[in-house]
């Protein structure tokens, strides 16, 4: 059970990070019409700039640092090259996108390696966050950060972690939430950018820049990505492999969620995130299904590869998965509006 | 409207793509040149299926090695079935792979094309991993990392061809290829063809007009997905092995990439693609290791500036020649090439240093087109950058330069041709 409990926290945490980089992807698609197929290569290059920037003035700078390169380099691309392309409509947009990927990846390579790099996180965010204590008796203790020592070796006692820096990652996604949501919702900068979205001409006419509330808002959603980046970088491994890793998922989430809704992206990310952590813990599979059932099944019965797959290897397939069931079911999304 | 029931031209043109398949083997004799040869003719097949979907139905696909991957698949468990007294004449294991990649593209296709535009890159991109995830989760039923194996020299030679000399495999490789180039262009010729570049053009008017535009794109879908399958099958009669790698992303990512710099609005577009496609795996990624970081800037670069591939470059050019107005733009042409080398030269010195000091320190000299380079000398990298910075500089410039000629250029052309018409 409190095995459960910090898969369900695992999650929710992997849920948020998710949400951080479909936010950007979202608000980007939403403005501009341009599905950012490198959004992940941001996300990797923020983790890997952050893992450079630690280096020289340590992690609490990288973390303010490494999204405000990563934007800058977001707002060079949109202005030099995904601009050339606007004209030409969004698939040509998507394709000069999956070219940096490409790029990016090989770029990373370059200056880091193939090899995954040594990302460590600051001392206040190694260990664990909270430990679940599950004493022999029954019930459930809750120690903040480590559990005294003489407690989990206790006999009978069986002791959770929640590592520190996923409670890390859920707390920044958060605090971006409310940012964003501030920035949105309270500002003149997030008036003139909601009415950039829908009425791009009634702006221009009032005197703004829209190409540059364009590359702003691009720049934006790189930043975010590459925060995301930053969080996920010292969470899991900082590695080239990281960004085709996210991007498939984070496709997914986009398309699940609605394209172009902020609310859809965050509970599909929340759902996704639930979807692969959750079932880790549950050893079931066909095969114990059927012989639970009374069936004498074996190696050498018809399927047994197949029916051997337990649900927690199944987990990375759930999101995928979720995805085909939902087109069958609502094409257009959780929340989408419109068909395509 | 011109009716023409003997086309000379097009006549000429399947001789000679015919005439070239067949003496192709005979110019390049080496074993390596045939089996690139070999492996052109399949990309060429692949490229053309996929260009079904993205230059005459619009649908930008990022999953279609799913469909070459599981055609080449079952094409090899039909040769160790044939090996086993399956009556199977190992030149129909092709059509197995069409079958096979066809059958799949009827679920996939039933899914994906629910919707269009972006969505449908995003669906397919889903699929795709769905697939190369269950591949790997099941190394009893698709052989796992190691891959699959067989032997193409099964059953009884039929004429004395065994398919066992790799001349043979190639012959076969051609047949088919021509044949099915021929087929994907009548396609192109159908009813059907021609309502796929309606929906690429605008789906809405199709309804109108009373077709059911996701039941076009989904016919469009299972006939890429079944000649995906013929290449995949090819594919698995040449090489006699089935990886996880041919289902994967990089393979779905490559027959995007060279498709479009072959040309995507261009029926023979493809073909330029898969020649290069097999190049640059073959010979390209032998000469640098950052051979991807060429290719996505290449891949930039023409999506910004010719959206239309090296087909649509070619064939821009031919009609500039037949009007005889080449000659006054090759100066522009020099300008542009040599700047454009030393921009080159700069950024692939500072590359390949960076890699050398990242990778390989310590392992002898880096000799860059023969030439010696220091990566940890200032003065090799403040070269390299001078190059970088000039031949960029000095590129704009013949681009501008260029870009004007050439716009004057068309305009005459449009003269000349306005002239023609008011004789």
């Amino acid at each position: 059970m409190d095995q459960t409990l910090v898969n369900l926290l695992n999650g929710l945490s992997a849920g948020l990070l998710l949400f951080m980089l479909g936010a950007g992807l979202t608000l980007i698609f939403s403005m501009m019409g341009v599905l950012n197929f490198a959004h992940a290569s941001f996300y990797m290059l923020g983790a890997y700039a952050a893992y450079g920037f630690a280096r020289i003035g340590g992690f609490w700078l990288a973390l303010v640092v490494a999204p405000l390169a990563v934007g800058l380099l977001g707002a060079l691309f949109e202005r030099f090259v995904l601009r050339r392309v606007r004209a030409n409509g969004p698939v040509p947009e998507l394709l000069v996108t999956f070219g940096l990927s490409y790029v990016v990846l090989e770029a990373v390579q370059l200056a880091w390696g193939r090899a995954a790099v040594p990302f460590v996180p600051p001392a206040a965010l190694q260990g664990p966050a909270m430990t679940l204590v599950h004493p022999a008796g029954g019930g459930l203790d809750v120690f903040w950060r480590a559990a005294p020592e003489a407690v989990c070796s206790a006999a009978g006692v069986s002791c959770s972690l929640f590592p520190a820096t996923r409670a890390f990652v859920a707390v920044v996604a958060l605090s971006m939430l409310a940012g964003l949501a501030w920035l949105l919702v309270r500002t003149r900068t997030g008036l003139i950018l909601r009415a950039a979205l829908t009425h791009a001409g009634a702006v221009e006419a009032l005197g703004h820049d829209v190409p540059r509330i364009f590359t702003w808002v691009f720049a934006g959603g790189c930043a975010l990505a590459a925060l995301a980046g930053v969080a996920g970088g010292v969470t899991f491994v900082t590695e080239p492999a990281m960004a085709a890793s996210v991007g498939s998922i984070l496709f997914v989430v986009v398309v699940v969620g609605g394209m172009g809704s902020l609310a859809g992206a965050f509970v599909a990310a929340i759902l996704i995130g639930l979807l692969q952590y959750l079932p880790v813990a549950w050893d079931v599979s066909l095969l114990t299904l059927g012989r639970a059932a009374g069936f004498d099944w074996g190696p050498e019965t018809t399927g047994h590869a197949v029916l051997k797959i337990t649900l927690a290897q199944l987990a990375p397939l759930l999101p995928y998965l979720l995805l085909v069931t939902m087109l069958i079911v609502r094409p257009r999304g959780l929340f989408g509006t419109h068909g395509d | 409207m011109h009716f023409k029931p003997h086309d000379a031209g097009r006549r000429i043109v399947w001789s000679a793509f015919a005439l070239l398949l067949v003496v192709a083997p005979l110019l390049f004799t080496s074993g390596m040149s045939l089996s690139l040869l070999t492996q052109i003719g399949i990309a060429a097949i692949a490229c053309l299926s996929y260009n079904i979907l993205l230059g005459q139905g619009g649908m930008l696909s990022f999953g279609h090695a799913v469909f070459s991957g599981f055609g080449a698949y079952l094409a090899i468990h039909a040769l160790n079935a044939a090996g086993q007294g399956l009556p199977l004449p190992v030149s129909l294991v092709p059509l197995v792979g069409g079958l096979a990649g066809g059958a799949l593209a009827l679920v996939f296709g039933s899914i994906a094309t629910r919707r269009a535009g972006l969505s449908f890159a995003m669906i397919t991109l889903g699929l795709a991993e769905l697939v190369g995830a269950l591949w790997l989760m099941l190394p009893e039923v698709f052989g796992g990392e190691g891959g699959l194996t067989a032997d193409r020299v099964v059953g009884k030679p039929v004429l004395g061809i065994s398919f066992g000399p790799a001349i043979q495999v190639y012959y076969l490789v051609a047949v088919y290829c021509f044949v099915c180039t021929a087929a994907m262009f009548a396609l192109t010729r159908t009813p059907l063809g021609r309502l796929l570049n309606a929906v690429r053009d605008n789906a809405e008017r199709v309804g109108f007009i009373g077709y059911d535009a996701q039941h076009v794109r989904f016919l469009g879908f299972v006939i890429a997905g079944f000649f995906a399958g013929i290449a995949g099958g090819l594919a698995s009669i040449s090489s006699e092995i089935v990886h996880a790698e041919a289902v994967g992303q990089m393979r779905s990512g490559g027959y995007l990439l060279f498709t479009f710099l072959g040309g995507v609005p261009f029926f023979f577009g493809p073909l330029i693609g898969a020649v290069l496609m097999v190049l640059a795996f073959a010979l390209f990624s032998e000469w640098t290791s950052a051979w991807l970081l060429y290719l996505g800037l290449l891949f930039i670069v023409m999506v910004v500036y010719a959206p239309g591939g090296f087909a649509s470059l070619l064939l821009m050019n031919l009609r500039v020649a037949a009007h005889g107005l080449l000659r006054p733009l090759w100066p522009a042409y020099g300008a542009l090439l040599g700047a454009g080398v030393v921009a080159l030269c700069g950024l692939s010195a500072m590359v390949e240093m960076t890699y050398h000091l990242q990778l390989k320190a310590g392992f002898g000299e880096l000799r860059f087109f023969g030439v010696p380079l220091q990566p940890d000398s200032a003065d090799a990298w403040f070269g390299a950058a001078f190059a970088l910075v000039t031949g960029a500089g000095l590129f704009e410039l013949a681009r501008r330069h260029f870009a004007a000629q050439w716009d004057a250029t068309q305009l005459e052309i449009e003269a000349i041709q306005r002239r023609k018409e008011g004789l």
